[in-house]
This record gives C-alpha cells, structure tokens and sequence, in this order.
C-alpha cells in the first residue's frame, strides 16, 4: 500500500508507487489499444523537424493553442476599473462563468459579474425580456452604481440591439431613467480581449461625454490640467497601476485614471467581502473630459478609444507597455510635456538604481536569446527591453497582433543592432512557437502560463510575464511598469538564469566546478 | 441569527425559513417568485428535498452555472485523450476551459495523446457570415496531416454554430468517412438548456450515435470478454480519482475494462458494451448512457459513492453483490485490508474536525456524496444544492444523505449563498472557484470541490487519507486567527458579505 496517514501522499507522489505503476500499466497495455512506441517516437521527432514547421505553418484554418482570449473578457476586465460596476454580459451564462474563472484564477480574487442568461428561446425571439429582467434583479441585488453591458457572440448572432434594449428596460421601470448603463458591443468572433478592451472602454467614456445615451445632454468641455491615463488590458494591473499613481503623485501631475482596477483585484481578507472597491469614480469618468491630454500604456488596446476622445478636443498619446529605462524615460517625459511639468529627482534616482542594476546584471543576459509571445503592446514592450540589456528577442509572436503590430515589431528590432536575426509572428499560435523553438532553439522563452507545455516539449526554460499567469501566485501585485516595474522584470528574468545554471552545473564531479556561490 | 452549536432542529428549521424569506426581500416580486421554489429547509421523511430544479436561471444574478458546451466538452469529451476535440466557434471558449479541470491522464500529449491542448476554429466574422462548414473539412484535414496519431475527432459546437445553421454533421460524416475514423459533431451549443447539464446529456447521445452504433455486436471482439468485466463511467480522473478507484475494483477481482472519460481512449468507449456491469460515479453526467446501454445491451448499471470509508465499504459490497463469493470475498479483503489507514486517518483527523459544519455547493453529484466522507470526519453538513442537479439528485439526497433541518438552495445566487454563509456562520465552504476568494475574504476557510484545489485524488481509500489531510489544512489553518486585527476591538469576526 502506498498511502500513508502519518505523511499523506497526494498525486504528486500517490501514484509512482508500484501498485500504481503497475495498474497503469495494464490499463494502457490491455485495454487503450495504444499507438506503437516506435510510432511514438518516430512522430514525436518528426514533429521537432523543418519538414514538420513547414507543414505547421501552412495550416490555413486550425488553431492550436492560440495565445488570446474573447472579447467579452476584455469588457468584463474594464467595467471593473469603475466604481461600484457590475459587467453585465448580454448572452448566454456559460460564457460569464468562464471569464469569472479566468480572472479568478490569474488574480486569486473574487470577479463579480452577471449574465443575462440567454436560452433558445431568447435564441428564437432576441434577448429583449433577459435584459430587462435582467436589469431589475442585477440593480435590486447587487446594488451597483453602474451597470455596464457588453455581449456574447450568441447575442451578436442574432442581432440584439443594446441601446434600444437598454431604453425599454429604463421605460419598464427595471432601473430608473438616469442610472449609468454604458454599452458596448463586443462580439467573441471579432478581434480578441483587446478588442474588448477598447470597445467597452470606448462605450463607457462616450456614454458619459456625449450625453448618457440620449437622456442627458452633452458635456462641454472645459480645459484644465490633467492627464487621463488608460492602462489597457493588463494582468498586472494591481501593481501597475499604484505604480503609476505613485510615479504621477511624485512628478505633481494632476490625473484620472481611467478603469483602475487595482482596488478590485486586491481586496484584503478581513473578515468583509468587498464586491466593489476602489476604481474610477463615475464623477471622474464625466470630468475626465476636461482633461488637457489622455494617454493610453498599450496602444493596440486603445485603437477606437483615443480616437474618440482625440475626437473631444484632447491631446492623445500612446505606448506600447513600457518597460525597462528607455521605455519609462519616453513615457515620463511625454506626460511631463503634456502636464507641464518636471520629472522630480526622486525619479532620476529610480532610473540610475535601474541602470545600476543592469549595469550588474547585464553580463548575464548579454547576447541570450529569447522567444517571446503574447498581448501586441506587452511584446513590443518587453521586446525592448530585452534589446536595452543586450538580449536578443529571436522570436517575437503574437496570436492577437495584425499587420501593424509586426511592423511596430520590424521597427523595434531595426533599431537595435542585437535585433538583427529577429523576427515577429503576427496572427500565429503556440504551435508554431513549438515548431520554431525546435528548428531555431532559443536560451529562454517569455510568456504567460500556457508556456509551461512548451518549455516541456522544446526544453525551453519559461520565464511567467503576461496574462494568464495561473501556476504562480502574487506576480500581478508586482508592477511591470516604471522603473520599479523594470527592476522587477529584471529580476524575474535573472532568478531564471541562475536557477538554469544552477540546474547545469550542478553534477557532482562532472559540472560542478561551475556551481559557484557568486553570480 | 447564527445558533449556538447545540441548537435544536426546530430552531435550526425555524432561523433556515427565516433566512430564506430574507433572502427572498431582495429581489424585485417578480424574481422572488422564481427564486422561492428553489430554496427550503429539508424535512425528514420527505422523498425529496423540495425544492424545483433544472430549471432556467433568472437573469442579472450571479448564478454559478456554466453551459451545454462546458458539460460535453469540458466534462464528457474533453477528457477522453486520444481523440482531438475541436472547439468549434469563437477562441473564448476553448481557451477558459483549456486544461482547467485537472483531468490527469497518462500520454504523450501532441503526440498520440490531447487533452491539454486547445484545438479551436477560431470564427472570425467571414466565419459567421458564410458559415465555416468548409473551414471545419480543412481542420479535419490539417488535423490529419499534423497529428496522425489521433485516433478520432469530435466536434464541440459553440453557441453560433446552432444560430447559424452549419452542418457539421455532414461535414463529420464525410471526413469520417474519407479517413476511416471515428468522427463525431455534438451539438451542445451553451445557449441549449439551462445549465451544463443539457451538455452532458447530448455528449451522452453522441457516444450512442457515433460510437455504439457504428459497433459491429457481431464482429469478434477486440477485447476477449470475461466475466469479471466492468466499466467505471462518469468519473472524469480530477486529480487522479478514477485510479484510486480502478485500483480497489481491480484489487477485488474485477477487470476494468474501461474509464469514462477521465484518462479514457476511444478503445475503451467501443469496448463498454460488453461489459457485464457500468459502474456509475457521477450519476448526472453519464445516466442517460448507462440506461441505453441497459435497454439496448442488457448491460446493469449500479451507482457507487467512492467519498469517505463508509460509503466506500458500502458501495464495493454493493458492486459485488453483482457477482459471484469470489468477487464478494474481494469486497471484504479489500475493506479489510485499507481498513487500518482509514483507523489511522480518522485517528488522526477527526479530533481535529470533529464538530465542524460544512456548507456545500458544487455541481451534479458532490453536494450529496461527500456528505458520508464529512461524517466520516464527523463533521456535519449544515447546507448544500446543487448546480445543475435533477429532481432525481434531490430525491437521492434527501433520501440517503441530508439530516433533518438542513438549507437547501438550488442554482444559488451569488447573492443567497453569501447571505447564507454570513448567518450560519460554518466553519468551511466546498464550492468552486468563483466562489472560493468571496468566502476566504470574509474569513471562512474553503476548498474547491470540483478540483480539489489542486490536490488529490479524493476517491477511494487513497483517496481520502488526502481529503481528511486538506480539509484539517483548510480549517485549521492558522491563517484563520488572522483576518481581524489585534486592535478592533470587537471580541468575535463577523463574517460579512457584501451589500
């Protein structure tokens, strides 16, 4: 018997003992009717082969494992950088369950959102009576201060409307005339999370400056001082953000953050459950109009929204998730110019720790060569960093990224010369990731945790940045961005290395001569 | 309106109906209605809990549920790991139930071997506009070509195809046809039914169509038949369950023929209807198939409860009450032979749990079954309901498992189910998920109960030496002493949900 009371062995251990091995073992023998080890084999090298990547990226209709999520998800993630909003998806419950869980499980807290719970007969008749029922128990319930809808491509399918089901649901009294129910259509067969982002977003700042749908009049805008900031889709907005609050407090900028979820996604645990914490106040959503500029931290999640409010009279400005010393540099500098104001010294302290840090660091990091995949604007941004340490970003791959995200790319590796032999992948997934870490192996491989079956198959080390992180705790409370956020990507990628030379250099009088206790 | 621990059952009964009638205060007229008929207090004696069940979810609220889609491929088909599973529709889909449910299984995975992989067509609009019958026949062909080891497909529809009308049963048949394999479209659809529950029972229906009746009955068997030949259905291997249980079955002297779906192959589904008995774990997911292959094959099915040492004794007696003195002297030496761990574990654990209440929600079958494992412990399970439960599994639960007195709340509201936890104030939550960070924020310990929070397996003897391990772990952990600051001065936490 392999068990034992005194020291419980779950599956980690439970089924190596012998018993096990053995029931496994006539199970797959006698009853799997199993493929021939040989075949195994022989198809498993095949697939580490040229003939093979060239099979895999001819593949005109089949994804596998893609690297991008839904819209809807996008939508949901914005709605909760508000305060006191509820996401309402208008589409069938089964898709809100999976974005519950998916942001549930990357941020290891609660994610608070509704469904209308559309069936075949809504299929048949349209959604309209799942709105405003919808609506009422959503706002009788939970109390919000907005509710903020989006929708599932079932909705989309059939062609609901938003803005007319909306005004039917205020006219059946489901919720009164003047309360905030921004829209935004988001269907899953279009674009991806991004996508979501910045249609949702986009939604929720035109329902506030141009008149709430109808029901109020526009506002007028009136210049002052401040800057809106808009984060953009990302896994590490809890420490992000407060990043940049801090950064914006020491530089004396006056700003609004528009979608601020770092409050949501960190609730303490004190005995209380907080549905709704912190975010953007909807007074602050309405004023941010009067902002003298709106800069957007990720570009691609912000293509219909900066427009729009560019549209209003603003100076807009965007970036491509910086991170690390130039990427901060260029981003303090454009919201100083656009605030008016100076970069304090506190700041030229924070830079010269990050340079310093690399300074030390960089030996170590020098001409490795790395694949990269996920968001557009987080792989350009650690692309750059990647070059700034004198790395080289060989593969850069991004299943949600178009054209324009892969002449962003060729722009950054033209600017470096360690971007030479570089080379961006726009629209593919993580099997062609597979293929090329075969035929054009790199030193390390940088994504989300999905990566994990990639660094098994191709034996390429992972290094955890990007979105979903579900296999390791707490990152997203670090901030990626400022350079505090640089120090911390600096270091997530040095505690790989080390951990990689320790692990090769640590056989016994064969490799260990190298097993130094100074790095 | 938290009762001291020596409550009577008439006070437990009468703060249970007054809490419900709280609850109900919430919501607009309309929707209390509704959700009336899903809330009770159970009754000893009664055939079943009392509640109305399998019915839509209202709208606007935080229901728990998933749908049709999440019941065929994320729970029937996803776990079978020889077969390529596409996700037919739009990348969300495939993409939040990617390796989430921890179905183990042992493969070469890319290889001959997929389960943690995400096949997806990935509709974009030109999809939904023309229709993606053709895309999907080059799927198939490019899954051919790229993964020759598969050895069969199956097509899990996302809520446009059904809108859009594509026939991707025309589409299966051909392929199949052209490849000489195993091909099946399932129309599970998430805007079908009211739950995942409709999903389990289409994947059940596809099994039937496109694997049972293409079996030539009269054609030599793959598998030479022998008497002691049974089929586990309807445990899907979280963590490893369907081993600990495959290894007592074994160890009486039966041969598990096949495991449905956790670690389970094609060859394994075309080799059950031969069996001599289906041995059926999670009743709601796979019932529908264990009574065809009843009527069609004369094949008995028996439910069996693999949770705790009581039922476990309970359930391998019953099992092999369908065979011969050899198989019931087996029943008896493997009770006997665990029997001093589980003396071991109980000796252990249970000083430390004794007394401890439990508050339940979970899927189609968890929110009775480890009620025995709980006592084993005894602890005490003070509320439960189910997802996506049947009126069969209320009529099971209250006929074998729940005490007089107990809440009962069918397709909870997040709403409900914090108010509930708030006022009974027991000492641990087993849901899921999406439950898990709302009731740890109000200082309740939690497990997840349909993945074990990444432990396990729970099943069998094995089994629950760990679930003993993990729920001392999450009560007693001394985290719990900590939520409330030394300097607030009040004496007791109040767990709080939210307004």
């Amino acid at each position: 018997m392999t068990q034992n009371a005194d020291n419980v062995l779950d599956h980690f251990e439970l089924f190596r003992g012998p018993e096990y091995q053995q029931m496994l073992e006539n199970k797959r023998r006698m009853f799997e009717n199993p493929k021939p080890a040989e075949d195994i084999e022989r198809v498993r090298e095949w697939t580490k082969t040229e003939e093979y990547k060239d099979k895999n990226f001819a593949r005109e209709a089949l994804t596998v494992n893609p690297a991008k999520a839904c819209q809807p998800l996008g939508a949901v993630f914005v709605a909760t950088g508000f305060e006191g909003t509820i996401p309402f998806v208008h589409g069938s419950q089964g898709c809100v369950a999976y974005y519950r869980s998916h942001l549930s499980r990357h941020f290891k807290e609660p994610t608070s959102c509704v469904s209308s719970s559309m069936t075949e007969d809504a299929a048949v008749f349209g959604g309209l009576n799942n709105m405003v029922d919808g609506l009422a128990n959503t706002y009788s319930l939970y109390k919000p201060k907005m509710i903020a809808v989006s929708t599932t491509c079932m909705a989309e399918v059939i062609g609901d409307d938003l803005n007319a089901f909306i005004k039917t649901a205020k006219e059946k009294e489901s919720l009164p005339a003047d309360f905030d129910v921004p829209f935004a259509h988001t269907p899953a067969f279009v674009g991806s999370h991004v996508t979501g982002y910045d249609n949702a977003l986009k939604g929720i700042v035109e329902h506030f400056w141009d008149g709430k749908a109808g029901t109020a009049p526009k506002l007028e805008r009136q210049v002052n001082g401040s800057i809106n900031f808009i984060g953009g889709f990302d896994g590490y907005c809890v420490g992000n953000m407060r990043e940049v609050k801090r950064i914006f407090d020491l530089m004396g900028v006056e700003y609004t953050l528009l979608g601020d979820n770092s409050d949501v996604f960190d609730t303490p645990t004190d005995g209380e459950f907080r549905m709704y914490d912190g975010g953007t106040t909807l007074e602050e959503a309405a004023n941010a109009i009067h902002a003298r500029a709106t800069v957007s931290m990720q570009h691609f999640c912000t293509e219909k929204t900066l427009p729009m409010i560019e549209g209003h009279g603003h100076e807009v400005a965007s970036f491509h998730h910086p991170v690390g010393v130039a990427g901060t540099d260029q981003f303090l500098m454009e919201v100083a110019r656009l605030a008016g104001v100076k970069i304090p010294e506190a700041l030229d302290k924070e830079r010269g720790r990050l340079v310093d840090a690399i300074a030390d660091s960089q030996a170590h990091i020098h001409g490795k060569r790395f694949a990269i995949y996920g968001d557009p604007d987080l792989t350009i941004g650690l692309s750059k960093f990647l070059l700034e340490l004198g790395a080289e970003p060989v593969h850069v791959l991004s299943t949600n990224g178009g054209k324009a995200w892969a002449a962003r790319m060729e722009e950054v590796f033209a600017s470096s010369p360690f971007g030479a032999d570089c080379k961006a992948y726009a629209g593919k997934d993580l099997w062609h990731m597979r293929s090329l870490l075969f035929t054009e192996p790199v030193d390390f491989l940088i994504g989300n945790t999905y990566g994990k079956y990639l660094e098994r198959d191709t034996g390429t080390p992972l290094i955890r940045l990007g979105f979903p992180i579900f296999d390791r705790h707490h990152k997203h409370r670090y901030p990626v961005w400022g350079y505090q956020g640089g120090l911390n990507v600096l270091v997530t990628i040095l505690d790989k290395i080390f951990d990689e030379m320790d692990k090769n250099t640590n056989v016994p009088s064969k490799t260990d001569y190298s097993y130094d206790i100074i790095r | 309106m938290s009762l001291p621990k020596d409550a009577s059952v008439d006070e437990v009964k009468a703060r249970n109906r007054e809490l419900i009638d709280d609850v109900l205060k919430a919501y607009p007229a309309k929707s209390a209605k509704r959700r009336a008929k899903h809330l009770n207090v159970h009754n000893d004696g009664k055939s079943d809990c009392g509640v109305k069940s399998n019915l839509k979810s209202i709208p606007g609220v935080m229901t728990i549920r998933g749908c049709a889609y999440a019941g065929s491929k994320g729970v029937v088909w996803g776990p079978i790991k020889d077969m390529i599973h596409i996700s037919h529709g739009p990348v969300g889909c495939g993409q939040y139930s990617w390796a989430a449910r921890r179905n183990y299984y042992i493969g070469t995975t890319g290889v001959d071997t997929f389960v943690t992989m995400q096949f997806t067509s990935d509709f974009q609009e030109k999809d939904i506009v023309f229709g993606g019958d053709k895309k999907l026949a080059k799927i198939m062909d490019e899954i051919e070509e790229l993964f020759p080891l598969n050895n069969g497909i199956t097509v899990q529809s996302e809520c446009p195809i059904g809108l859009i009308g594509d026939d991707i049963e025309a589409v299966s048949k051909q392929k199949s046809k052209e490849y000489s394999k195993t091909i099946v479209p399932v129309r599970c659809e998430g805007f079908r039914g009211v739950s995942q529950s409709l999903g389990h029972h289409i994947a059940n229906d596809a099994v039937r169509d496109f694997v049972f009746d293409k079996l030539d009955m009269s054609a030599e068997p793959k598998i030479e038949p022998g008497p002691y030949d049974i089929a586990i259905i309807g445990d899907y291997n979280i963590g490893g369950d369907a081993w600990s249980s495959r290894i007592l079955l074994e160890e009486m002297g039966l041969r598990v023929v096949a495991q449905w779906s956790g670690d389970g192959t094609l060859a394994e589904l075309e080799a059950t209807p031969r069996v001599k008995l289906n041995v059926l774990h999670c009743y709601r997911s796979m019932n529908y198939i264990s009574r065809h292959m009843e009527e069609k094959y004369g094949i008995p099915w028996c439910e069996y409860n693999f949770f705790g040492p009581s039922k476990i004794a309970e359930s391998l007696r019953k099992i092999a009450g369908f065979f011969d003195d050899k198989v019931k002297e087996g029943a008896e030496r493997v009770i006997a032979k665990y029997q001093p761990l589980m003396d071991q574990v109980i000796a252990r654990y249970r000083p430390r749990l004794e007394g401890k209440t439990v508050m339940l929600f979970v899927g189609g079958l968890r929110p009775r079954h480890v009620i025995g494992a709980y006592e084993d412990l005894g602890m005490e399970v003070v509320g439960t309901g189910y997802e996506f439960g049947h009126n069969d599994d209320y009529q099971r639960t209250a006929q074998h498992y729940v005490k007089d007195g107990t809440l009962i709340y069918d397709d909870v509201t997040g709403y409900e189910f914090e108010k509930f936890v708030e006022t009974i104030q027991p000492d641990l939550v087993g849901s899921g998920i999406k439950e898990k960070y709302v009731f740890q924020k109000m200082g309740v310990p939690f497990r997840q109960m349909h993945s074990w929070d990444y432990s396990g397996p729970y099943h069998g003897y094995d089994g629950f030496a760990i679930f003993a391990r993990d729920m001392d772990m999450a009560i007693n952990a001394p985290v719990w002493n900590l939520p409330q600051a030394p300097w607030k001065q009040t004496p007791k936490p109040m767990l709080m949900a939210a307004e």
